[in-house]
């Protein structure tokens, strides 16, 4: 099934190929073994240029990943602790400490702030520990629930059930002149810094001691305790 | 008359012996192919090449107008749907085109292993071919990504966290894959670079290559059952065929492929007009989180296949999965390069592709409506029905508040409404003892999570009690087995150690 390239009523010749117009080349030539080495020669030294531009190319392309990453990261201000009842889960907004001017909204990003009582907060990335999707917190049946593949989690942050490994990502936070202070930067994710250690619990019912102290003034404190006779 | 056809001529022929184009051009299309390679079933590969010329024409008429930055990109395409003359229509061929184009190629795909075709000698155009499918799906993706909106957004954080999970250096390829620390602008230029220069133009080389392939290959012959390749004899009985039934490629073979080109841009365009373009849906703007992400249809399955699996199963499925899976298709022709070619005596392949399409059009079938997902605002629209209230005394009656109160019908549906990622529970009082049920709500268990502190104790005792009147129809109340023996002694283990049913009363 070889085509045959070679035409049949044009009087047109192909100029690589042997014609009256270009003879066939002749190895023989006085000074071809001079011009194979400048050739192999000239194909070295691109070579090395290849090296020496590819350095800076890779250094560009793999710039994201190199850089240090603690640089990525800032404290953030989310205002008074005032701000956030004790007892409730808010849902916060904050502009992300490194971002580009033509960032957009995309360079807001949100947060869940619990407030369990006095200076006890916690602070959770509004990303399911799953595969990342926007996490929503239910007050009444007291969950994180996800909306992509179904992850929920307590209150505290652990996981109740579906998908996730763990429970939801928590920021690093602190108190300063009574505000909330957060250290934020980066896209949560199982392979980044601030995720801390994995929870593969399945059920937590009472959250520790920590929570029954700090229950919501309105609400009683049911657990494992308050199952009817 | 006569003057101006010389005069054309003339023309063809000082370009023609600058160029030496044409003739080797027309020598390619009327080269012979065996005439029983002229089939309705050969107009698929030639299909997919139609599409990407009309998605790279309108991939490029739109980027006249898209603005590629995290910013502006979604206002961008509001522009174009809404301010620029048939831009709407212009979005639409080209989302409508890339749908067709996957699908396509998936049946350009399953006809070739149907058919055999990747055996000797044609084994690198299938690999050539794997790869032109890796492609369009990166097509399809980068694409998606382009569309910037809540979908698109939430969906790079879908592939980021999955990249996350490589060992060693997950957290190396989120960055590069994000370009920076989060979803953002450098995000969105490395999906356009990608989408524009980088896929298209390996995209358009393979294709290159692929059809070169075919030329010099020939088109794959009608597979005989019976009718074996060997490496040996293949070439030569192949021109014995093309010599004794040959007809020339256009237009006695190409002539199909020509109409099926022509309805399928048909039923692109109808598409098109018919359903509009593609969202965008809500602005990129991750403080909105009133949203449930979805991949556009191509990656439903994934989608579905995410929320499937087991989570200790996860991680190791997501990266060996699909190594294998293109592994096993770079390998097939290398594996299986001879044989038979026909359908009919090839029942492991059948088999193969009809267990992987049902697969695939199973999950993608659940990614359209996604059982596992909590409906996130059912328990704020319909109420309990009324005939689930009928006749309850007022404690079952408060116990249906609670269960509207606490989101019980995010997961579970009652009356036909509500979530599906829990069991409908209409009949739970005839699937559960009360026991079973207080078990069930205050330590959860299997996929539900424990309700305990979330719920005081006056709360559950009226939801359970509310619950242990849902019987579906007729049927009775649950009973605990273990309860009748331990309160008759009919009931007691007998000697098998299996336990004997008490009476009925």
């Amino acid at each position: 099934m070889e085509q045959d390239p070679v035409s049949r009523n044009e009087p047109v010749s192909s100029p690589h190929r042997a014609s009256e117009t270009h003879p066939a080349p002749n190895p023989a030539a006085p000074g071809h073994s001079r011009r194979v080495f400048l050739f192999n020669v000239a194909l070295a030294l691109n070579g090395i240029v290849g090296v020496v531009l590819a350095i800076p190319i890779v250094g560009y392309l793999l710039g994201p990943a190199i850089k240090k990453r603690s640089s990525d990261f800032g404290w953030i201000d989310l205002g008074k602790i005032g701000d956030y009842p004790e007892g409730e889960t808010r849902l916060k907004d904050f502009r992300n400490p490194v971002t580009t001017a033509w960032d957009g909204q995309t360079g807001d990003i949100p947060c869940w702030v619990r407030r369990i009582a006095g200076s006890d907060f916690q602070v959770f990335a509004i990303n399911c520990a799953h595969l990342g999707c926007p996490v929503r917190w239910f007050a009444q049946s007291k969950l994180f629930l996800c909306p992509c593949h179904g992850g929920a989690y307590y209150q505290d942050g652990s996981r109740a059930s579906g998908p996730p490994e763990r429970g939801l990502f928590e920021y690093e936070h602190k108190i300063e002149n009574g505000n909330l202070m957060i250290r934020a930067g980066k896209l949560p994710t199982l392979a980044a810094k601030n995720c801390g250690g994995p929870r593969l619990t399945q059920i937590e019912p009472a959250p520790s001691a920590n929570a029954q102290n700090t229950t919501p003034p309105e609400e009683s404190t049911p657990g494992s305790d308050a199952w009817p006779a | 008359m006569a003057g101006v056809k010389q005069t054309a001529i003339g023309v063809y022929n000082w370009f023609e012996r600058r160029l030496g184009l044409a003739r080797p051009a027309i020598d390619a299309a009327e080269h012979p192919v065996p005439s029983n390679t002229s089939s309705w079933w050969y107009v698929f590969g030639s299909a997919a090449t139609v599409i990407l010329l009309l998605q790279v024409v309108t991939g490029i008429l739109l980027a006249l107008v898209y603005a590629p930055t995290a910013s502006q990109a979604w206002s961008s395409l509001q522009f174009l749907d809404h301010n620029i003359e048939l831009g709407w229509f212009l979005r639409a061929l080209h989302g409508w085109g890339s749908d067709f184009m996957v699908a396509v190629v998936l049946i350009h795909l399953a006809q070739v292993f149907l058919f055999g075709a990747y055996k000797f000698p044609r084994e690198l155009t299938w690999i050539v071919g794997v790869f032109l499918l890796l492609c369009t799906l990166g097509m399809a993706f980068t694409g998606q990504v382009l569309r910037f909106d809540q979908d698109a957004y939430w969906g790079l954080g879908i592939g980021a966290s999955i990249l996350s999970r490589v060992p060693f250096i997950g957290g190396a390829l989120v960055d590069l894959m994000l370009g920076g620390p989060i979803i953002a602008g450098q995000t969105l230029s490395r999906f356009f670079a990608l989408h524009v220069f980088v896929i298209p133009g390996t995209l358009l080389a393979l294709v290159a290559v692929h059809l070169w392939m075919v030329l010099r290959l020939g088109i794959n012959d009608w597979p005989m059952p019976g009718r074996l390749v060997s490496k040996k004899t293949y070439v030569a009985e192949y021109h014995q065929l093309t010599e004794k039934t040959g007809i020339p490629f256009v237009p006695d073979a190409a002539w199909k492929d020509a109409v099926f080109a022509a309805v399928i841009l048909l039923a692109i365009v109808a598409c098109a007009l018919w359903f509009g373009p593609f969202g965008p849906t809500g602005q990129p703007d991750p403080t909105i989180i009133e949203t449930a992400p979805k991949p556009d249809f191509a990656f439903l399955w994934i989608y579905a296949v995410l929320a499937y699996l087991p989570p200790q199963l996860e991680t190791p499925v997501m990266f060996i999965a699909p190594i294998i899976a293109i592994g096993a298709m770079l390998l097939l022709p290398l594996v299986s390069g001879e044989g038979e070619k026909h359908w009919s005596r090839r029942p492991v392949a059948v088999l193969m592709l009809a267990v992987i399409a049902v697969t695939l059009g199973a999950f993608t079938r659940l990614g359209m409506y996604t059982p596992w997902s909590p409906i996130m605002n059912a328990w704020t629209g319909d109420p309990v029905p009324v005939a689930y209230l009928k006749d309850r005394t007022p404690l079952e009656r408060a116990g249906a508040i609670v269960f509207e109160n606490k989101q019980c019908r995010n997961c579970h549906s009652i009356g036909g409404a509500g979530g599906m990622r829990g069991p409908a529970l209409d009949g739970i009082a005839s699937r559960m003892t009360e026991d079973q049920i207080i078990r069930q709500v205050l330590q959860g268990g299997g996929n539900m999570p424990a309700y305990g502190n979330a719920l005081s104790p006056a709360e559950t005792t009226a939801l359970v009690h509310f619950l242990t009147t849902l019987r579906a129809g007729r049927l009775p109340a649950a009973i605990d087995a273990s309860r009748t023996v331990a309160g008759s002694g009919p009931g007691a283990p007998g000697p098998a150690g299996r336990i004997v049913p008490a009476p009925a009363k």
